[in-house]
């Protein structure tokens, strides 16, 4: 089966790199599948997971937000923070989850902490998800 | 002429300071190569980023955003980056000069502009010089990470998009290799200048071009920031290198010198003894 090139990077460097046969996104507007051969896209991405199909096999890679960038022969995800499933840190996640908890509890609704609260949640949640797959 | 024991106490002292000196060389050499390693890391992110941003402001004419526009402006915003401790040479007042002058030429009052110290010796520097500091950052570690920084970029990048700076440059020292850094100016905010050396691709957009532009900007504006930070810690520490190997010459130096002195009053006290000792033995005859 034809496969595409896909790489996650970060700021802290890449994060995966690798060939193959499908990747789905949770793009803001919704799921999306790419395919070899796609039409150059660029989409923004949901805190959410990646999953990468390749011979019967599916990784998942948490990304917190980020951008997707479809090329026929390539595809990039440029995230700020990402992680393989395998190189998260539950431990941190479900300390970084009750610390977003502890702060939606005490903060009023219309404030920018909440917001941001809300946001820390989104990740770790999405991080202990992706760990346990 | 000093004395014996002076000269020797002067000695040791000159010693434990050259052992002080080589072990923060040596220490800010190990910082440095790590510091590059990171510098280096982020290169991918960077050129994808900044190539992503250049197809899309470039390519689709009818993509607007309040952060590629120009606007009249009323107050300019610096963001300085400068290191938390001393003894780097010339790395913070290289830095600070520059700003210093700029800013001078540039404003004829201080409330045209703000600065953005990042760092406690550009902190200090400037409000010792009653200049407006808006927001000053200290205590970032050696080899920072993305996550780190976030808070101070998305800040920065804040005070442009609800109006209180309307242009934000940055100045920060760039890294050549180990014995050289260039103090460089950059115009972050508004992000007039763009560029892409690779080929631009039309893409489609998901959903919008103005949406994408909504998340992309903001990033692409805190990488740049991220990515002077490496680049300026890549230079602290090899200012702090080349200084620390400069002071550990200069301390061997010294005690050659005082070395010397040392064996030529000694030898001046041996030989005065003597004599008395002979002219003593004499008297006696």
């Amino acid at each position: 089966m034809k496969t595409i090139k896909v790489s996650v990077v970060t700021p802290d460097g890449p994060v995966y790199e690798s060939d193959v046969e499908m990747v789905s996104v949770k793009a803001e507007s919704g799921e999306l599948g790419i395919l070899p051969g796609h039409i150059p896209m660029v989409a923004p991405l949901q805190i959410s997971a990646v999953r990468l199909k390749n011979g019967g096999k599916t990784e998942f890679v948490a990304v917190s937000g980020g951008l997707l960038e479809v090329r026929p022969e390539q595809v990039s995800i440029l995230a700020q923070a990402a992680e393989v499933s395998e190189d998260i840190d539950v431990e941190r996640a479900l300390k970084a989850k009750e610390r977003a908890e502890q702060r939606l509890r005490e903060q009023k609704q219309d404030n920018i902490d909440f917001r941001r609260a809300e946001l820390a949640l989104q990740r770790a949640i999405n991080r202990i998800n992706v760990a346990g797959k | 002429m000093a004395s014996l024991r002076d000269i020797k106490s002067r000695i040791t002292a000159t010693q434990k300071m050259g052992k002080i000196t080589k072990a923060m060389q040596m220490v800010s050499a190990s910082k440095m190569s790590r510091a590059e390693q990171n510098a280096k890391a982020f290169v991918p992110y960077m050129d994808k980023i900044q190539e992503v941003t250049a197809s899309i402001a470039l390519g689709s004419k009818d993509a607007t955003h309040p952060m590629l526009t120009t606007r009249p402006v009323k107050k300019t915003g610096y963001l300085v980056i400068t290191s938390d401790r001393g003894l780097a040479g010339s790395y913070n007042s290289n830095i600070l000069r520059q700003v210093f002058q700029t800013v001078k030429e540039r404003h004829k009052s201080n409330d045209e502009f703000a600065i953005i110290a990042v760092g406690r010796v550009g902190r200090d520097f400037f409000k010792k010089n009653g200049m407006n500091v808006v927001l000053d950052i200290v205590g970032l570690p050696d080899q920072p990470n993305f996550a780190e920084i976030k808070d101070i970029a998305s800040k920065t990048v804040g005070m442009f998009s609800d109006g209180t700076l309307d242009e934000i440059h940055i100045y920060y020292s760039h890294y050549v290799n180990a014995i050289r850094q260039d103090v460089t100016e950059k115009k972050l905010l508004p992000l007039t200048d763009i560029s892409s050396s690779n080929k631009l691709t039309s893409y489609e957009f998901e959903p919008s071009a103005e949406e994408i532009l909504e998340v992309l900007l903001p990033q692409y504006a805190e990488s740049l920031i991220y990515g002077s930070l490496l680049d300026s810690k890549a230079s602290e520490h090899a200012a702090r290198m080349t200084a620390m190997s400069s002071a550990t010459d200069n301390a061997n130096e010294i005690i050659r010198a005082l070395s010397l002195s040392y064996n030529r009053a000694r030898q001046a006290a041996i030989t005065q003894e003597i004599t008395e000792i002979v002219g003593g033995a004499a008297a006696l005859e």
